[in-house]
């Protein structure tokens, strides 16, 4: 499993520049042109990690984060999810820098191979900001009446993070 | 978000004053940004480099291509639009562009794609089944790969930062599955062709 994982990157990677070469792209220039974007992108990002790392720090090292998993921690056994990643869970939906502190915040605590550290892992990169997406889409088109919209959202989510533990047991050993 | 933002720093300030922690949390308040810092700067090659390829992708077609793979999925699941309507189209654009990971480009086609549904169906200020179950699509991600997530474990020094690709193919697989199931189960018939009104 994990040598075939290795190997998808760089064949995705191959693979999309050669179908591009294929298709008469100027791939150096588009490569330039999609970098650049994703520097763009990676600036917007900077001000609101700045200000969640930040929260998120605040909150780890006064305790307050210790609190919340205590309180948690029954709730997250009942759900057979480690504790120290119902944050994550729980921020997901609500904001996307948000999550991603947490994330970073568990990977440099508990280490991103550990058990823990590939639950968050998959969690993160199997679940979107609920929220956010719900207010941008029903916004543009003026809808008011959102109907069924959440439940249906985060019952998502919620299994998002069920499976995240399944998937990590099954495929990495836990 | 203010209150989210404003919430934990408050609740962290009074929990670390209360726990003698003022210290650390002083070191605290300067460092972590510097944290941020540092973190984006050790994302962004790989962030860069991904998203040079994923541009590649989309100057070449591959786009169009892999949405026209998805239409008869994205038909099943939106049945009744109009077979090559512009709503199915922008739908498959949007979902092609979610598994890519072009954010960018997703949010667009998403709005597009709502448009073009919001003037195929008649739905008086009321998001419609096929609505429901288009956002509930976009809000449980599927993306080839978790780039993010990727990065940051790279970033944090891990060893296989993308072993966990196949576990979350399966995870983001399930919860779409399980989150297209409520909307279809909560969704019952559209507000309008029940009560009977309406141009359908």
């Amino acid at each position: 499993m994990q040598g075939f994982s290795a190997l998808i990157v760089p064949l995705i990677f191959g693979g999309i520049i050669l179908f591009g070469i294929l298709r008469g792209v100027k791939v150096f220039e588009v490569f330039m042109e999609g970098a650049a974007e994703g520097l763009a992108l990676l600036g917007k990002i900077l001000p609101a990690l700045i200000a969640l790392l930040t929260a998120v720090g605040l909150f780890k090292i006064s305790g307050a984060l210790d609190l919340i998993v205590f309180a948690l921690a029954p709730t997250a056994d009942f759900l057979t999810v480690p504790k120290e990643v119902l944050p994550l869970g729980l921020m997901r939906p609500i904001s996307g820098s948000g999550a991603m502190a947490i994330y970073t915040q568990i990977l440099s605590e508990f280490g991103p191979d550990s058990f823990i550290g590939r639950v968050a892992s998959v969690l993160e990169g199997s679940s979107e900001t609920t929220f956010y997406t719900i207010a941008v889409y029903y916004g543009a088109v003026g809808i008011g009446k959102l109907r069924h919209t959440i439940p249906a959202a985060l019952s998502a989510d919620f299994t998002a993070m069920i499976v995240s533990v399944i998937t990590v047991k099954l495929f990495l050993g836990g | 978000m203010n209150y989210v933002f404003a919430g934990m720093i408050l609740i962290a300030l009074v929990v670390g004053i209360v726990s003698g922690r003022w210290q650390e949390i002083s070191n605290a308040c300067l460092s972590e940004g510097q944290k941020a810092v540092e973190l984006i700067i050790s994302i962004s090659g790989m962030i860069c480099l991904w998203s040079g390829v994923m541009k590649i992708a989309e100057r070449s077609g591959l786009n169009e291509k892999i949405a026209h793979l998805l239409w008869p999925l994205t038909g099943r699941v939106f049945k009744g639009l109009k077979k090559d309507g512009k709503a199915l189209k922008a739908i498959s654009m949007n979902m092609t562009a979610n598994l890519l990971g072009l954010g960018n480009a997703a949010t667009p086609l998403g709005i597009m794609a709502m448009k073009e549904l919001y003037e195929e169906e008649n739905c008086d200020g009321r998001a419609t089944n096929r609505m429901v179950s288009f956002v509930v699509l976009n809000t449980a991600s599927i993306q080839l790969i978790p780039l993010t997530s990727g990065a940051l474990r790279m970033a944090a020094g891990s060893t296989a930062p993308f072993e966990i690709l196949p576990a979350v193919w399966v995870s983001s697989l399930c919860s779409v599955v399980i989150g297209l199931f409520m909307a279809k189960l909560l969704g019952g018939k559209n507000p309008i062709e029940a009560s009977g009104r309406g141009r359908k």
